[in-house]
């Protein structure tokens, strides 16, 4: 050993300055003692939360608000699966996060010793990438490739597993300056061929469809998409994680597709002669029954994961690449394009029209759709985050988004208890932007405990409850197709919301009649730590328009509205 | 229809984990798995058989190459490749009718490499037609035991699948 050496502990910490980290959500544990002994000097901010399963999400929040990647830290055994929630998510939804998990001494793996869990064997399927370190040599060149590989590409999860021993050991430390991985080639050329069929192809096209993904935002390509859209004049459908790629209120702008998408997003979709699609995958929440799915359209499929082609529907024109470099080449190729007949623009905008989105507005009881709008108008920029559930698809549906990664939801693993600790990321991540989470009572109870967290980190974010008393999404498929047996969905009375945000030295609101929704909201943006507001909802309240499951996405239900 | 892949991918612990959880997580069904190393001793080498229309092999392709230790794929068309298998297989085997299976054996180009007082172990070297015929052939002596190995592939001529070549 040399003067020069330093233990795996401080090497890590000093990986994870080179990487740019500044914040880190974890909690600690035995096998992270020399860590965390190091992180008390260190000036990585570290946060402490009160579960694991909050740490990545937080993570996740924070990668998603902010682009960078999230860093969230647990210890072996049950730290570590209770990360496997948060994980799983990440994965679902490609967002960069590192997670590292502290992990029984060398000697000692595999032998069920105290606290041990196989957690790269655990999270082999919802990782992007996973490593267990046995040898601290490779310490420095296993962080600088999980971060490459977390946020290049089509991004996703990166777990490191660290044995005890690994962090005492001392070695010569040097970080490696670049990456060198033979198996995984994330840049791709835009390929030039099929970018001119696609524009001969968009020409020809009487009724185009864009539908974006999360791949745009991810791509940092909303200005490559609203360049494209106006150069071609086509409507653009945002799915559930696309939302903010284009501009809300913008005329072309045709909401969200699918199970509770507009009726005019799936009117067009299922209209349409040719679907440009851009980082989105075809998910069955978008494509209701896959057969009836745009049965008139050429597809062109533009991502930069070559396994989403054909997974679940035939495509015409794959192009493989990143949405934002292939969308301004397309771009390019239509500069000055003839423009088409205004009918298939009218079309649209008569079924805006006709059929908006609409729900019954009520005197004395609070409809959450009413709570959401009153939001949009007195922030119109927030960051929105949300819980899962129908809390979420009203956020969805009736807060305009403008900018990316300024809605932030679970989309492919539906996690309940994710839109609170995101929010907590998210806001760390934007110091400077107001942060919402449009919550369920259900959701909400999953990760309350993190109301310690911003409590004692002095985050400030708004829960805005949307208290219906129930699992309400699940209460509404019973609702509707069994027969009105509301099996254990009835929540109502758990808590007093308001007495648990002050239990936790926090403000609490309840607004229990429609006059009162924009003064606690007014009152909430103005106070100095975090807010919960408890409104009482209308419990029987739906979303709507819905698909029901197997039907074709035209085959909407909606609700009678009184006039 | 069945399709032979060739896949290279990182010599380190944990990938044949990683490849064969892919496979049944995505539903996929291998009919044949061999892994050894190469003549680069940090690549090895996969022969995976899997069946499926064009569409599967697709989606095998590609969720295969999102593998970070995977290094390439390449798929062998039976007629510009062969592949071998080996079996060994213990027949009952007494005075009567040895000199009949070492006959067999003897036309199938297969040795005889253990003489018990009650069987034979053959050992056949071939594709898998060649393995099923024997195999056939043996069957009414009384098959014991049998093991077999993957299949292992290679193009014909000078085409070549090398770690250095990607
Ligand atoms: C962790 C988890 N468990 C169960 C579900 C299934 N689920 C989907 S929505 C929902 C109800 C959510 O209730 P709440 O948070 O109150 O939202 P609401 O639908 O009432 O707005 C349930 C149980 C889920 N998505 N996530
Ligand atoms: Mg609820």
């Amino acid at each position: 050993m040399t003067d020069t050496s330093i233990s795996g502990a401080k090497a890590l910490i000093a990986c994870l300055r080179n990487e740019g980290v500044d914040t880190i959500f974890g909690y600690p544990g035995g096998v992270l003692l020399p860590l965390y002994d190091e992180l008390y000097d260190s000036d990585i901010r570290h946060i402490l939360v009160r579960h694991e399963q909050g740490a990545a999400h937080a993570a996740d929040g924070y990668a998603r608000a902010t682009g960078k990647v999230g860093v969230c830290l647990a210890t072996s055994g049950p730290g570590a699966t209770n990360l496997v929630t948060g994980i799983a998510n990440a994965y679902m939804d490609s967002v960069p996060i590192v997670a590292i998990t502290g992990q029984v001494p060398t000697p000692m793996i595999g032998n069920d010793a105290f606290q041990e869990a196989d957690i790269t064997g655990i999270t082999l399927p919802i990782t992007k990438h996973n490593y267990l370190i046995k040898n601290i040599n490779d310490l420095p060149w296993v962080v600088k490739e999980a971060f490459y590989i977390a946020s290049t590409g089509r991004p996703g999860p990166v777990l490191i597993d660290l044995p005890k021993d690994i962090t005492t050991e001392e070695f010569e430390f040097e970080y490696p300056k670049r990456v060198y991985l033979r198996g995984y080639h994330p840049d791709i050329a835009v390929d030039n061929d099929r970018v001119k069929r696609a524009a001969s192809m968009i020409r020809e096209s009487k009724r185009p469809v864009i539908y974006a993904g999360g791949g745009v935002i991810i791509s940092n390509a909303a200005s490559e998409l609203l360049k494209l859209a106006e150069t071609i004049m086509a409507p653009v459908t945002t799915t559930l994680l696309g939302i903010g790629a284009f501009p809300g209120t913008h005329q072309l702008a045709l909401g969200m597709p699918g199970m509770h998408g507009t009726k005019y997003a799936n009117y067009a979709i299922q209209e349409s002669d040719l679907l440009i699609t851009v980082g989105a995958r075809f998910d069955d929440r978008v494509t209701g029954k896959i057969d009836a799915f745009a049965p008139h359209a050429k597809v062109i499929h533009i991502d930069i994961d070559p396994a989403e082609i054909g997974k679940n529907i035939r495509v015409d024109l794959p192009i493989i690449g990143n949405a934002g470099p292939v969308m301004q080449s397309l771009g390019s190729h239509l500069q000055g394009m003839q423009t088409r007949s205004q009918e298939w623009l009218a079309k649209i905008a008569a079924w805006k029209k006709e059929q908006p989105l609409q729900y019954n507005r009520s005197e004395n009881v609070i409809k959450p759709q009413q709570v959401v709008q009153e939001f949009y108008d007195a922030c119109p920029d927030a960051i929105i985050v949300t819980e899962v559930g129908q809390n979420q698809m009203w956020a969805a549906q009736y807060f305009k988004f403008e900018s990316p990664r300024t809605f932030i939801t679970s989309g492919g693993l539906g996690t309940m208890g994710y839109g609170f600790p995101a929010a907590m990321g998210a806001k760390v991540g934007c110091p400077d932007k107001t942060v919402i989470d449009i919550a369920g009572d259900g959701s909400f109870q999953m990760m309350s405990q993190e109301l310690a967290t911003v409590a004692k980190n002095d985050i400030k974010v708004i829960v805005a409850i949307l208290n219906n008393g129930n699992l309400g999404m699940v209460r509404q498929w019973q609702q509707l197709f069994f027969d009105e047996r509301y099996s254990y969905t009835n929540i109502a009375d758990s808590v007093d919301f308001v007495k648990l945000a002050e239990a936790y030295g926090l403000i609490g609101i309840r607004v229990d009649e429609p006059s009162g929704i924009s003064s606690a909201i007014s009152e909430a943006l103005a106070a100095d730590r975090t807010v919960v507001i408890d409104f009482v909802v209308d419990p029987m309240e739906n979303v709507f328009p819905m698909v029901p499951a197997g039907a074709a996405i035209n085959e909407i239900l909606d609700l009678e509205v009184a006039s | 229809m069945k399709h032979t892949l060739a896949v290279l991918v990182e010599n380190k612990p944990g990938v044949l984990a990683r490849v064969s959880g892919l496979f049944s997580r995505r539903g996929f069904n291998i009919e044949s798995l061999a892994v050894g190393t190469t003549e680069d001793l940090t690549v090895s080498r996969m022969t995976i058989v899997v069946a499926g229309d064009d569409r599967v092999l697709a989606q095998v392709t590609s969720q295969l190459g999102k593998l970070i230790d995977v290094i390439s794929i390449s798929d062998l068309p039976p007629d510009e490749s062969v592949d071998r298998g080996l079996a060994l297989i213990k027949v009952a085997a007494d005075t009567e009718t040895r000199s009949e299976i070492m006959q067999i054996a003897d036309i199938f180009r297969a040795k005889i490499i253990d003489v018990g007082a009650e069987t034979l172990i053959v050992e056949v070297t071939g594709d898998q037609a060649k393995i099923v015929a024997i195999t056939d052939m043996l069957d009414r002596f009384g098959i014991r035991e049998l093991v077999r190995t993957g299949r292992i592939a290679m193009s014909r001529g000078t085409k070549m699948i090398t770690g250095g070549n990607i």
